[in-house]
């Protein structure tokens, strides 16, 4: 299978590659895909509390050149962006920033799905966050 | 000296032709480009002649007889004829087939089509190291088996099966032995006699011989063994297989069969050692690398590892300048991942993580070390890159995760 020069290009130099730690609470950690299906992406993202703006994105992909490339893509794709506005951001666009053949296709859901769960644990934890603070407000104020 | 690039080392899958078998073909599509079954002027006895001392050749690789080798047009058709050809002649004694997981697709998909027109296929599991259990065979015959298709050696793993003893087996119950010898013939002795094979599968392009051309050897003594053609016509190859013979394709698969019995001995020897030069640099510098399928049953030419953490078709993407092959789903369009490892019970993980590593005849020692040297680079950059790498290094027990599958 030939592989396009972008896919080519993040696979040969993927863009933030790391971890950040997954119990501060600016961070929201998204691992979709499973080691018995080919494909584990792992995505983080760190948030500013006062303006929603996702300030940096980390991934760690296990799978084939084309997951690597889709998850790459993501994190430089959600860099800047608020998180509301990152979660407008579709499989379909992936595919065709990266030229993916149907087979792949897989790879950017996959993409996709990891943004959405790392926002989502992040979400997680300010309900949690703010849960906590009124609480402790309510019980300030008996 | 830095070898030669890209490098080829999926042998497997099959071979570069030896200028030696060239040279022997070449004459064949010219002027001696006659019609073996022209029985009635000289271009025709030319090229007969050639087809004959092809068959003499073949015949003393896996000690047989000249008469006992039909051509056909490669290993496919040898397996679908043996396979077909056996069941619809043997019919009234019969309906049963025992075969087992691992076989080729040509193998397995031929008696599944079988299935459909009322036979009946035991498919038998494989022990961890890729070999039959002979005592599951033994139990698996019944008074309606009339046919054991079992392969001589995977081609995946390289894994040798007890071929030998499913022969007694066979003999015992007076059911008939065909066995799949492709990757076999010509890389370890193989002999029809010792062995108790009734039909044996040869592919021409696995032992540097030319595509599109194999052969089927049908026992002739002990027992006379019969098959019904599957492709019928002028009735060639004594009525098994008709269509005019690939005279070219065949001088070269019997050239190809000389040399292989004369340069076995060393050359299984070299194989050898180029293999294990290849686990112990690899395996010498990677953690959590698994060799699948017997190392004391197998091809001097195979080696298939597991690269635990790393997706095959990544690894294979990061040595692009070596052509080897990967039982990653990711590299076929089904998605799942090898059979042939999910039979030996690797798990899913795992068999998403094997390279499969096929040396041959034009291999090299830098070649060798060229190759285990961009694997081992290759492993340790994706396993930076692997959330699952990192999760082992912590502790984790990957298998006990629940993962969100759909």
């Amino acid at each position: 299978m030939a592989y396009s020069d972008k896919v080519i290009d993040h696979y040969n130099n993927p863009r933030n590659v790391g971890s950040m730690p997954k119990d501060d609470p600016k961070v929201g950690t998204g691992m979709v895909g499973a080691p018995e299906c080919g494909d584990v992406m792992r995505l983080q993202i760190r948030v500013n509390p006062e303006t929603q703006v996702i300030e940096d994105a980390k991934f760690k992909t296990f799978g084939c050149g084309s997951a690597i490339a889709s998850s790459s893509l993501a994190t430089e794709w959600v860099k800047g962006r608020t998180v509301e506005d990152a979660l407008h951001i579709k499989n379909t666009d992936i595919v065709r920033e990266l030229s993916l053949p149907p087979v792949k296709i897989h790879c950017s859901v996959l993409a996709e799905d990891a943004i959405k769960a790392a926002i989502g644990d992040w979400k997680r934890k300010q309900g949690a966050d703010e849960a906590q603070a009124s609480a402790a407000t309510a019980s300030a104020k008996e | 000296m830095a070898p030669k690039l890209p490098i080829y080392m999926d042998n497997h899958a099959t071979t570069p032709v030896d200028p030696r078998v060239v040279e022997a073909m070449l004459p064949f599509f010219t002027e001696r480009f006659g019609n073996a079954a022209s029985r009635n002027h000289s271009f025709g006895w030319t090229a007969e002649e050639a087809v004959e001392n092809a068959r003499a050749q073949i015949a003393r690789l896996i000690n047989a007889t000249p008469k006992e080798i039909i051509f056909t047009s490669g290993a496919t058709e040898s397996d679908n004829l043996a396979i077909k050809g056996v069941a619809e002649m043997y019919r009234e004694k019969g309906n049963h087939i025992i075969t087992q997981a691992t076989e080729h697709k040509a193998v397995l998909d031929t008696c599944k089509r079988l299935e459909k027109y009322g036979f009946e296929v035991t498919y038998l599991p494989v022990e961890r190291d890729g070999r039959v259990n002979l005592e599951d065979l033994e139990r698996a015959i019944t008074p309606k088996t009339i046919l054991i298709t079992i392969m001589y050696a995977n081609n995946e793993i390289g894994v040798i099966q007890p071929v030998a003893e499913i022969g007694k087996i066979a003999q015992k119950h007076g059911v008939l032995f065909h066995t799949d010898g492709v990757q076999a013939v010509g890389k370890v002795p193989v002999d029809v006699q010792r062995d108790g094979i009734h039909l044996l599968s040869i592919s021409g392009h696995k032992i540097y011989g030319p595509k599109g051309v194999g052969a089927l050897y049908v026992r002739r003594k002990n027992p006379r063994v019969q098959v019904a053609a599957t492709i019928d016509g002028g009735g060639h190859e004594r009525g098994m297989r008709s269509g005019t013979l690939n005279v070219p394709g065949i001088v070269g698969l019997g050239k190809a069969c000389e040399l292989c019995q004369e340069e076995m001995p060393t050359e299984s020897v070299r194989m050898a050692a180029l293999r294990d030069r290849l686990q112990r640099a690899i395996m010498g510098s990677l953690d959590e690398v698994y060799v699948n399928g017997s190392l004391d049953h197998r091809l001097p030419n195979n080696l298939n590892i597991s690269f635990a953490y790393v997706e095959g078709e990544s690894l294979l993407m990061g040595i692009n300048d070596v052509a080897v092959s990967s039982g990653s789903a990711c590299t076929s369009a089904t998605l799942e991942p090898s059979y042939v490892l999910k039979a030996l019970g690797v798990g899913e993980d795992l068999a998403h993580t094997s390279i499969r590593f096929g040396l041959g005849r034009f291999n090299t020692e830098e070649e060798v070390d060229y190759v285990a040297q961009r694997v081992v680079e290759t492993v340790k950059r994706l396993r930076e890159l692997s959330p699952l790498y990192d999760l082992a290094k912590e502790g984790v027990d990957l298998s006990k995760m629940s993962w969100k599958t759909d």
